[in-house]
């Protein structure tokens, strides 16, 4: 047997080193459609639990829209479920070619290749249009399917200090004797909820012949006054050469991303970027979704006026209530705490209160950055935030935070 | 190789700390397995270290373990030097 008690046993010791760390993903299963309100099953086997979701990156409440399920189930029926085949054989449908340039149109971009998921477009696209000679220029903090996808490509790579633009004009000046040079950063980061500032970066890209690549998928559909991006908001629509996202956050929740940008790079992806040439077309059912999807927020602003709303409300509240937040505008809100127990011990409690939302620790954040990461929706009604806010405060004070800065929380708890 | 260490922890400090950071830095303190070094912004380390002494450090050398103190860079700096 080639999968012998030997190798079983050394596989289960891998699992309990993972466990004795404290980084072991317990399973969690929802029992409803994803949504402000769902009912969990946690631990597993317990009975489903209605909680409030504070944790879901369903930005605009598109994963349980009845307009999105209905384009959904149009889509099915006139297009089929799937399509069996990559998209350059025979899995490229009128849809695909319609939702393609439906995203160009909103992002404002030249052309737009869909993906599988944002993760392949990102693996995908550096090697399709970096190679030796290049140098891509990247913030320490982008996301991990950047990294990834930084690393299979043969150009070399440096790295700058988190959004600080000085370190980064270093690097640009450090290699200027590359063939080219590509910066690469997320728009809204992740675990901050920060907004990378795209026109000091793009000021510095113009002075020093490089491109750059924005990841914006925690910003697709609301960041900037019409939704189309961190580009947007700081007014440099026409100055991104790539825009990497994906449709399984904002622009719907199912799955999909693409890479949309200058024409000549997104025709290297469509003949290079093998995420691209070497797996499934999208489901014509979320092709048909995500077409509803861009057309509702390319009629009215309503949903990320909503947002918008929502983050303010639950902003204010979390500072009046005092908790120490990360100060931003963005709807993903870091609850500072630092001690990775203590964000787990919260995070119990919270739910204990009804409200589902998930402690985040090292390595998934910086040593002693530890945090509960909560992320508002559309989706959410007021009394829902209240609720929210309330259950913290009471959280908080239990373990004796409230009114405590970064110096006060870590003087009682530590790092 | 007291240059080599100086030069290294210089280069650490410019390059991983932030001025608002509340971190003193010396040449036994843990880099990577602390968190202040990842394995991703290592490579400018790499880089940097390749670079300024003219050396070429392969991949089996450059592991987490090794970068985890300005102390164990010396080392490899030293080890690829001769």
């Amino acid at each position: 047997m080639a999968y012998s008690t030997a190798t079983r046993q050394a596989f289960a010791d891998d699992i309990a080193t993972i466990k004795e760390k404290g980084l072991f993903k317990e399973k969690r299963f929802i029992c409803s459609p994803q949504a402000a309100e769902i009912e969990v099953e946690y631990p597993e086997g317990a009975a489903c639990k209605k909680v409030l979701n504070f944790c879901a990156n369903n930005y605009l409440g598109f994963s349980s829209h009845p307009g999105v399920a209905e384009a959904a189930h149009a889509g099915l029926d006139s297009r089929g479920f799937g399509m069996s085949s990559v998209r350059f054989i025979c899995g490229t449908q009128d849809i695909h070619r319609e939702l393609q340039d439906n995203v160009s149109t909103f992002l404002g971009m030249e052309d737009t290749l869909l993906f599988p998921s944002c993760m392949d477009a990102n693996a995908g696209v550096f090697e399709a249009i970096m190679g030796k000679g290049d140098v891509i220029i990247a913030d320490r903090l982008i996301h991990a399917s950047l990294i990834d996808g930084i690393r299979l490509c043969s150009a070399e790579y440096d790295t700058f200090k988190h959004m600080d633009m000085k370190h980064l004009k270093k690097k640009l000046v450090l290699h200027q004797d590359k063939r080219r040079r590509l910066i690469v950063t997320d728009g809204v980061f992740s675990m901050d909820g920060d907004l990378c500032p795209l026109d000091e970066l793009c000021d510095l890209a113009d002075e020093f012949d490089t491109m750059v690549l924005v990841d914006d998928s925690h910003a697709s559909g609301f960041i900037g006054k019409t939704g189309r991006g961190v580009h947007e908001h700081f007014g440099v629509m026409d100055r991104i050469d790539l825009i990497t996202t994906t449709f399984g956050k904002a622009l719907g929740g199912a799955s999909g991303g693409c890479v949309s940008g200058r024409s000549e790079l997104v025709e290297l992806c469509r003949q290079k970027a093998r995420p691209y040439l070497f797996s499934n077309s999208l489901s014509p059912v979320i092709v048909s979704a995500t077409i509803k999807v861009i057309e509702l927020l390319s009629s009215t602003t309503e949903l990320r006026d909503r947002l918008e709303a929502n983050t303010k409300r639950f902003r204010d509240g979390m500072t009046e209530a005092g908790l120490n937040i990360r100060p931003g505008v963005t709807p993903i809100v870091p609850v500072m705490l630092y001690n990775a127990k203590l964000a787990n011990d919260m995070a119990r409690d919270m739910y204990a209160e009804g409200i589902y939302v998930i402690g985040f620790f090292f390595p998934v954040v910086p040593e002693g950055q530890a945090r509960i990461r909560v992320q508002l929706s559309a989706a959410h009604e007021d009394e829902h935030i209240d609720k929210c806010v309330a259950a913290f405060k009471k959280v908080g004070e239990k373990y004796g935070i409230l009114g405590l800065d970064k110096k006060g929380i870590i003087e009682k708890y530590g790092t | 190789m007291d240059d080599v260490r100086e030069a290294v922890l210089e280069y650490v400090i410019d390059e991983y700390i932030d001025e608002d950071d509340d971190l003193e830095v010396d040449a036994d303190t843990a880099l990577i397995s602390s968190g202040i070094v990842d394995s991703f912004s290592m490579v400018s380390l790499k880089a940097f270290l390749e670079n300024k002494y003219d050396i070429r450090i392969p991949d089996e050398d450059a592991t987490p373990e090794a970068f985890d103190t300005v102390n164990s860079i010396v080392r490899i700096v030293e080890k690829h030097s001769s």
